[in-house]
């Protein structure tokens, strides 16, 4: 079969780095990506499946390991060559149209689960992800057994396989992966906004996991008023639509945000602030900026995948606030004390919040280093997420 | 003899106009036949003893007693004065508002008074800078009175120093500072740089609350104020003038003390500012390039200084003492008499140079909200009678209009932008936000101990434009930050050859144009 393959190159990694800052395009053809005819991967158990992708998304964190930026700290969580990808909508080998949640859990393991019905995003011990029959991975798309979405075959674990309903389209199942993200962010947010008088979230980017938070805030977090700081004229339109009360360029945000609540300047910090910020970029500048406009004792959640960061964290200590990580999914307890897979909230809030308008190009695999190249500058050219198409690709399949 | 204003029809020989942009300047050629440019009257003469004059008029005041006959030992005196927003440019020291409080001092002073309070009338404005009151009121008073707390700033928002004196039959709330009702005597030391400035407006607004000044700063006033350098034909006064007859009937006591001054603005090497272009000399154009080339490569913060620190030259032409109302009539005429240009009917577009102050950025910067009022609330009200431009014509103005902001002086400012532009423009639906600007406790906090302009103060601008944007069918302005523009609901333009074509939508291709040469100020009396 035909697949996107990383594989452990130092040297590509830095030249990806290197050519990163001039071109995406250069990145991707200099960089440790290749476009390659591999064997689809072997199934590793009775429980697994043979999935073909119809449409798989390309994340952030994809690009960061594309363009060589990938934190030194996957290195011993990731297993090489690994084809990247899991944002997947695909069919089964049983004939079923399925969404993958691809973290590789206790289950596809074969490892206890932290507790009964757990999802694979839970738990609080992680040393199943490096455990046997499996070679380490933290997820499908990189992980060395598994393989991932950018290819025409890969395999998932029973556990891992949500089968998608008549009615959610394609387009609309490849955001579940990244709404089930940006829904969990949202849920973090419970404790510091449920039962408070006039709450106010602010949400610093409006990218795809930005925009999934904003879906998940205005559809899980009642009452809660959103401000979002979004860059571009695409993300500031989509921000609105899915929910956000007021939608500013990110550098106007500390000023909206102390309007809302109402609350002093001192410095370049808020007296009070936000009682949370789910920051959906991840850079030190992100960061910083949410420290600042999020108040005493508030949460900053830490969506954007951040990699190396230089902070001034005398704020956080006086301020005692919370910066708490965000990565996937698992089984979320919702503001009435129910509970809930993530996985199933994002399948119900894709249809309805009609985040198929996010997917904003989708380009054949053997169109990589241009579908990247696009990912890469989405905001600037008006786009949020693209995918690559596998329905109609035979060239993959052979 | 100084010589009346002028307007100069555009013909062929015509050399092109000098433009404001800022703090910068161009030379523009108007379309010849169909422009013309209105030139302020030459400066009149100063009075020759500044100090007697003053002294006379305490003394021979209009309607009222003798300032000395008013005195006794032991009462309460309060003299409260115009802040840093008059005149304009700020005038070469001493300023006459310290030459007339030392007059008033020596008067109490002979009266055996010593309960004087020195208050400066900011209403909204931001707090004056030590510097900026030793400017004003001059050392002597300064060192006396500041150090044991007697020179202060009115505090609109401390509810402790504030006296509601009751309402206006229009239901009109009357708040004022509460030393300046209850003194035995309040004398009030006015610069009355245009025909707006003075009368009741001193009190009734300088030393005004939030409460008592939202009854005429709002957007129905101002676009019933047609215009304000006419006091009879705007709302903005009638209900001033109501104010002032309710401070009457409380017993508070004003002797106003009015000044006008001439128009002699710019010092050397920028004199040529205000000279009519084809009347240059060598000097004067040398002094045009010049500073021109000079401007262009300086960065904008140092040719914001460099402007700032122009004192103008300006003299008192005249100064009047008395009962209020009376005062302000010979002022008025004394205005006019310096300002008053006729015109001949409007025309379908107006040009201004929009220059690098208002009076809202002394020592500060001219953000795109006090753009859009320095041109529409100030410079297009310059008229009476008509406006200059007829209703549905065009007007243009040159200017940066960079989106920058004093973050000290104008926090609120740029919250009104960010916030209350992007969503409208609309002057009724600006209106919609203004109470939370208003209310808001940080712009609350900044006005009373740092050096903010207070929370409401950009709706207030904004609301000053609301007839001439009522009136006029485009804006336009050449030069300006295209985003900036587009934020206040302008068209941009590169050349004022592009202003003209796009005007050409609405005025057609042969529009007649009038171009303000301010400043110096004048008003236009349009027949």
């Amino acid at each position: 079969m035909r697949a996107l393959q990383v594989r452990r190159n130092p040297g590509r990694f830095g030249l990806a780095r290197l050519a990163a800052g001039i071109d995406t395009r250069a990145a991707v053809r200099m960089g440790p990506l290749e476009y390659v005819r591999i064997d689809p991967p072997d199934l590793p158990g009775p429980d697994w499946h043979r999935v073909r992708p119809r449409l798989t998304g390309i994340c952030g964190s994809d690009l960061a390991t594309v363009e060589g930026h990938a934190a030194p700290y996957f290195d011993d969580w990731v297993s090489f060559p690994f084809v990247p990808g899991h944002e997947i909508v695909g069919d089964t080998d049983d004939g079923r149209r399925v969404v993958i949640e691809p973290v590789l859990g206790h289950a596809a393991r074969g490892c206890p689960l932290p507790f009964p019905d757990a999802a694979p995003g839970d738990g609080d011990d992680y040393a199943h992800l490096v455990r046997p029959p499996l070679e380490p991975g933290i997820q499908i798309g990189f992980c060395a057994s598994t393989g991932g979405g950018w290819a025409s075959e890969l395999v998932a674990h029973a556990s891992q396989l949500h089968t998608v309903p008549d009615h959610v389209t394609d387009e609309q199942a490849v955001m579940v992966e990244p709404a089930a993200g940006g829904i969990h962010a949202a849920l973090m947010c419970a404790t510091k906004v449920v039962g408070v008088d006039a709450p106010v979230v602010a949400v610093l980017g409006a990218g795809t996991m930005g925009l999934c938070a904003v879906a998940g805030l205005r559809r899980y977090l009642h009452g809660v008023r959103i401000i979002v700081g979004a860059r571009y004229p695409v993300q500031q339109r989509l921000a609105k639509a899915l929910g956000a009360d007021e939608v500013v360029d990110p550098a106007e945000l500390p000023r909206a945000v102390r309007r809302a609540v109402g609350c002093h300047m001192v410095g370049d910090h808020l007296s009070g602030g936000a009682h949370a910020t789910i920051d959906a970029v991840g850079s030190s500048a992100s960061i910083g900026t949410s420290l600042r406009i999020t108040r005493p004792r508030g949460r900053v959640v830490l969506l954007g995948m951040p990699a190396e960061v230089r902070l001034e964290l005398t704020g956080l200590w006086h301020r005692e606030t919370e910066l708490v990580g965000a990565y996937t999914y698992g089984t979320e307890t919702l503001p009435d004390g129910s509970r809930a897979r993530t996985f199933d909230l994002a399948l119900d809030t894709v249809a309805s919040c009609e985040l198929q308008r996010l997917v904003s190009a989708t380009y054949p695999l053997a169109d990589h280093v241009e579908a990247l190249r696009h990912a890469a500058a989405a905001g600037r050219r008006g786009a949020v997420k693209i995918a690559f198409d596998l329905r109609s690709s035979q060239e993959a399949r052979r | 003899m100084p010589r009346p204003g002028f307007v100069h029809h555009v013909d062929r020989s015509t050399p092109p106009t000098l433009f404001w942009r800022g703090e910068g300047f161009s030379l523009e050629r108007l379309p010849a036949d169909r422009s013309r440019i209105i030139y302020a009257p030459e400066p009149l003469p100063a009075i020759d003893d500044i100090d007697g004059s003053i002294r006379h008029a305490l003394e021979h005041p209009i309607d009222d007693d003798p300032l000395s006959s008013k005195m006794f030992p032991g009462m309460k005196l309060t003299i409260a004065f115009d802040d840093v927003s008059l005149p304009l440019p700020k005038m070469r020291r001493p300023d006459i508002r310290q030459r007339i409080i030392e007059a008033v001092l020596d008067t109490a002073a002979a009266a055996g008074v010593d309960d004087v309070h020195i208050i400066a009338a900011l209403a909204l404005h931001r707090r004056m800078t030590e510097a900026e009151l030793r400017h004003a009121v001059g050392d002597r008073v300064y060192d006396a009175f500041a150090p044991r707390g007697l020179l202060y700033q009115h505090d609109a928002e401390d509810p402790d120093a504030l006296a509601y004196l009751g309402t206006t039959p229009h239901g009109e709330e009357v708040e004022i500072n509460k030393r300046a009702a209850e003194s035995d005597l309040l004398v009030y030391v006015n610069i009355n740089l245009v025909a707006m400035d003075g009368g009741w407006k001193s009190t009734a607004t300088g030393l005004a609350s939030y409460r008592s000044l939202r009854h005429h700063h709002n957007v129905h006033t101002m676009q019933h104020s047609r215009s304000f350098m006419d006091q009879h034909r705007s709302e903005l006064h009638k209900s001033n003038w109501r104010m002032g007859k309710v401070l009457v009937d409380s017993g508070v006591k004003v002797f106003q003390i009015e000044t006008t001054l001439n128009t002699d603005t710019f010092p050397q090497p920028f004199d040529f500012l205000s000279k009519r272009e084809w009347e240059w000399s060598a000097r004067d154009r040398a002094a045009f390039v010049a500073s021109s080339k000079s401007l262009a490569r300086t960065p904008v913060r140092l040719a914001r200084k460099i402007f700032h620190s122009i004192e103008a030259p300006h003299q008192m032409t005249s100064v009047q003492a008395g009962a209020v109302e009376a005062v302000h009539r010979v002022t008025t005429e004394h205005v006019y008499r310096q300002q008053l240009v006729e015109v001949q009917g409007q025309t379908d577009i107006l040009t201004m140079g929009i220059p690098y102050i208002c009076p809202y950025n002394v020592h500060s910067i001219m953000n795109p909200i006090l753009v859009m009022c320095t041109g529409l609330g100030y410079f297009f009200n310059l008229y009476r009678n008509k406006p200059l431009v007829r209703e549905g014509g065009v007007i243009i103005m040159t200017h940066p209009t960079l989106p920058d902001f004093h973050p000290v002086h104008h926090p609120s400012y740029i919250d009104f932008y960010e916030q209350v532009l992007s969503q409208t423009t609309d002057p009724k639906e600006v209106e919609k936000y203004e109470r939370r600007f208003a209310e808001d406790d940080w712009y609350r906090h900044l006005y009373r101990t740092s050096y903010a302009y207070h929370g409401v103060h950009p709706f207030y601008m904004w609301y000053w434009g609301s007839h001439a944007m009522q009136h006029a069918g485009r804006v336009i302005i050449v030069g300006g930050d295209t985003a900036a523009v587009r934020r206040l609901g302008f068209t941009p333009a590169s050349t004022m050859s592009d202003a003209f074509e796009l005007a050409s939508d609405v005025v057609g291709r042969s529009p007649t144009i009038t171009h303000l040469h301010t400043p110096p100020l004048m008003v236009a009396d349009v027949s």
